[in-house]
């Protein structure tokens, strides 16, 4: 082994997902040598950036994959809406107008785009396709990494920062030191750290510990090792460490890696009810894509947290087929004898619905006019009867996506230490986001806050090495 | 008990005309159904846009989407749940398995399918087959296998009609089997109706190999992640020069009863230059597919039918080669020996025609017709925003 005291490369990446990705090429394209660290082996490698499908994107005018324009404001608008104004602005709109300058330099890389995928209409105009998704994207940015001569080594998950004065010294994997000269954090959250999602939710009322009871989403990889390390060195932090992205999935998900598959689409097209059979909220409050996220939590607030999506044979043929088949029968009393519910609350939950409807038209396409009345909690739209054999059940689960928790920065990506901003240490993606993002999330705004900041703090890194500091073409 | 069940349920199918669902089918069912939810591959080609239009997947749907799935490997390498996650989703591997299992099924006569099996052993045999045939026949004739320089008149040895008849009946034969196969494929999936807009666009996916390119014009995979347009190239090296070798011959066959002009023909006449680059053709593109399907990722496509992919491809490259070496040394006493071996490489490569992986680009090209006929149709599901 070399002095221990020579970096053996200018710029250390930790992570292996696209914003790690982004922040490799860039050091490595403005000349700076760099090795990247991966925790997970190569067949899992890329994180959560595996899962994804698409990039949210600001443009003026039509471009290729993208309809209409999606203009800097609007954007900005619609990250403000979701976050309820939990957002750094001018991190926001400098992700914002990242965004609309990415795609070329993705291009290069070997990202191809494609228009949105069938089903997701709504997405033409704001998000751009990854073709394959976000694996496909992953590989394509590992193969040019290696051609670019970027050192990779997979399972080799980082347990340990050296870091004096604010200043990144080396890296610790198992009982090896890597120094390097510059390091840009890019690893993820905590949420496949089960005892620390544990913590985080804490017990409920009822005794329960809810966080044993949810599924990730994604990758087993982020237990959030650097998060805690950097809490120990000091750094400055953002974002609430109890929350996380909660969506509604599939109850019979696997623990991990889910990933798109295991979501449920058809909750507004019938009834949820919990494990004592009753219903416990407004299942058409708005379209299932702006409420999926507000369900996770909801299941999660139910005993056992868990529900049952009860549709009938009418709203077959009007979702996303779900992955695993749905539990079917040709009575109510039935399906609640195969779910295990009380029978004659089920039938009794089911009924009151029914007399409740006041159908208009029906439309799963628009905000019908489909309603309860004198019913709570009311369905206000696509409020058909449940009347249709055979009746069909789905279970749902609180499936985390990630975690809020991140690194406070300023526009260069640099962590910080007490309002100080380090020299050679910088974060990108999940670690990071919560400046952006602090509550809520938009479909492709992940992908859009890791490219952008993963571009940035790789550019950053390899200017803090290299003396004239390289300039960097569209950086 | 079980076993009484499957028999009743074996017979119940038989009386039907219906079989159960084969383990390989069942595997294609789960795994398209995990698609179906997902959708991010469906850039690559037209296996997911027609898995969209389906909330269900019965027998003739999975044979359907496995003859239009091209084995490019794209949305492997692409899938977030292949192995080793839990959902073990191999799309080329499960349909290249269906695949095989539809090439018998569609056999015709149906006894025959079974030659689609160990068809390494089929190819070896009508090679061997063949080979005899052919030099007992050079032995009858010439009394040896060598013989005084007969200028490149290979007539002089089997005569032009002897040969005519002979490779004429069993090409016809393959057409006739081939096409009792493919209406049991269509018959399963009635798409609609053909129309000439739809007939154009499969005749330009096959003639282009449209999905060989990837969905983005980059190509498809072979042993990584990384695209190659190789693979999509040698295979026009393959089926152009097959067509060359194919035009010489008719060509030839219309200079001898039109024109009244008799082989042998000069170097620089269309059958023989027509014959020359087809040869070339079929040199270069069946070494490519073989150096590619050594080095191929082993989770692509179904390993049992590696030496039904390699028994064709041999056939292919021999063809060529023996072709090409018969007419260089047309002129010399070999000349009856190296006809003896060519004819012989092509009667068992026409024997093969219904029963070896040629078929795979007649089940293919129905399938996209299929395809281009069925994307002209509306959409019977409505989805709504996802």
């Amino acid at each position: 082994m070399s002095n221990i005291n020579s970096p053996a490369v200018d710029v250390l990446i930790i992570g292996g997902g696209n914003a790690a990705l982004c922040a490799a090429l860039m050091a490595r394209e403005a000349g700076a040598t760099v090795l990247l660290l991966e925790a997970a082996p190569r067949e899992y490698r890329g994180g959560n950036s595996s899962h994804t499908r698409n990039l949210r994107c600001m443009h003026d005018a039509p471009q290729d994959v993208l309809t209409e324009a999606y203009p800097e404001e609007e954007f900005w608008q619609d990250l403000y809406k979701v976050t309820g104004g939990n957002t750094n602005e001018q991190l926001a709109r400098l992700a914002i107008r990242g965004s609309s300058q990415c795609r070329d330099w993705m291009r290069k890389h070997g990202v191809h785009f494609q228009p949105s995928l069938s089903g997701t209409l709504q997405l033409s105009r704001t998000n751009a396709f990854f073709m394959g998704g976000g694996k496909a994207l992953v590989n394509a940015y590992y193969r040019s990494a290696e051609a670019l001569g970027v050192q990779i080594r997979y399972e080799s998950p980082v347990d340990r920062m050296e870091i004096v004065d604010g200043q990144f010294q080396a890296a610790w994997v198992g009982g090896q030191r890597i120094a390097a000269k510059a390091c840009v954090m890019a690893a993820g959250g905590f949420e496949s750290n089960r005892k620390w999602l544990r913590e985080a939710w804490g017990q409920n009322a009822d005794g329960e510990w809810p966080a044993d009871n949810f599924a990730i989403r994604g990758t087993r990889f982020n237990q959030g090792v650097l998060l805690k390390a950097m809490m120990n060195a000091g750094a400055d932090f953002i974002g609430d460490p109890s929350q996380s992205h909660c969506v509604a999935v599939d109850a019979r998900a696997p623990l991990y890696d889910g990933g798109i598959c295991t979501r449920i689409d058809c909750v507004s097209l019938g009834i949820v009810v919990n494990k004592f059979a009753r219903r416990f909220y407004d299942e058409g409050e708005d379209f299932w894509p702006k409420r999926y996220a507000i369900w996770g939590r909801l299941v999660a607030q139910q005993p056992s947290q868990v529900g049952y999506s009860i549709i009938d044979a009418k709203a077959v043929g009007r979702f996303m087929p779900p992955v695993f088949p749905g539990t079917q029968a040709d009575t109510l009393e039935d399906l609640a004898r195969q779910l295990g519910l009380d029978a004659a609350t089920f039938v009794q939950t089911v009924s009151d619905y029914n007399a409740a409807c006041r159908v208009g038209t029906f439309d799963h396409t628009v905000l019908d006019d489909c309603h309860t009345e004198g019913l709570l909690p009311a369905k206000t739209h696509w409020a058909l009867p449940i009347d249709k054999a055979p009746f069909y059940a789905y279970p749902l689960k609180p499936g985390i996506t990630f975690t809020y928790l991140g690194l406070k920065i300023n526009e260069e990506a640099a962590v910080h230490f007490a309002g100080k901003p380090s020299r050679n240490l910088f974060v990108a993606g999940e670690m990071m986001a919560g400046n952006v993002l602090g509550k809520g999330y938009t479909a492709g705004v992940g992908m859009t806050i890791g490219t952008v900041f993963g571009r940035i703090a790789g550019t950053q890194a390899a200017k803090a090495v290299l003396e004239k500091g390289v300039e960097h073409a569209g950086a | 008990m079980q076993a009484l069940e499957k028999l009743v349920g074996e017979a119940r199918s038989l009386a039907t005309g219906e079989l159960s669902p084969s383990a390989n089918e069942a595997e294609v069912g789960r795994i398209m159904s995990i698609c179906n939810a997902c959708r991010y591959c469906e850039g690559f080609c037209a296996v997911f846009p027609a898995m969209t239009r389906r909330l269900e997947f019965g027998q003739a749907d999975i044979h359907y989407l496995a003859n239009l799935c091209h084995n490019c490997g794209a949305c492997l390498h692409a899938c977030q749940y292949a192995p080793p996650h839990e959902f073990a989703v191999n799309v080329p591997q499960a349909m290249a398995k269906v695949r095989g299992e539809t090439y018998s099924s569609y056999a015709w006569p149906r006894a025959l399918g079974r030659l689609y099996k160990n068809n390494g052993l089929t190819v070896a045999l009508a090679l061997a087959f063949s080979f005899a045939l052919f030099l007992l026949l050079t032995v009858q004739v010439t009394g040896g296998l060598l013989h005084e320089p007969l200028a490149g008149n290979f007539f002089a040895i089997f005569p032009h009609n002897t040969l005519a008849l002979m490779f004429g009946a069993v090409f016809g034969y393959a057409i006739l089997a081939l096409s009792l196969g493919v209406r049991r494929f269509w018959g399963e999936v009635s798409p609609g109706e053909i129309s000439g807009e739809a007939s154009a666009e499969a005749a330009g996916n096959v003639l282009r190999l449209k999905y060989l390119d990837g969905g983005h014009g980059q190509g498809c995979n072979n042993e990584d992640d990384a695209y190659t347009l190789l693979r999509r190239r040698f295979h026009h090296f393959t089926f152009y020069g097959f067509m060359l070798c194919f035009a010489a011959t008719s060509v030839a066959t219309l200079y001898h009863y039109l024109l009244d002009l008799h082989a042998p023909y000069a170097l620089n006449s269309l059958p023989v230059m027509l014959g020359i680059a087809g040869g070339i053709g079929l040199l270069i593109g069946p070494t490519g597919l073989l150096w590619l399907n050594l080095k191929r990722h082993p989770l692509h496509g179904d390993a049992a039918q590696k030496p039904m992919d390699r028994g064709f491809i041999a056939l292919l490259l021999l063809t060529s080669l023996t072709g090409l070496l018969l007419l260089a040394l047309r002129d010399t006493s070999a000349m009856g020996l190296l006809l003896a071996i060519h004819l012989g490489v092509v009667m068992a490569l026409f024997l093969t025609l219904p029963y070896g992986k040629f078929a795979h680009g007649i089940f293919r090209s129905a399938a996209l017709l299929k395809w281009s006929i069925e994307k002209r149709q509306p959409n019977g599901l409505q989805l709504g925003a996802e």
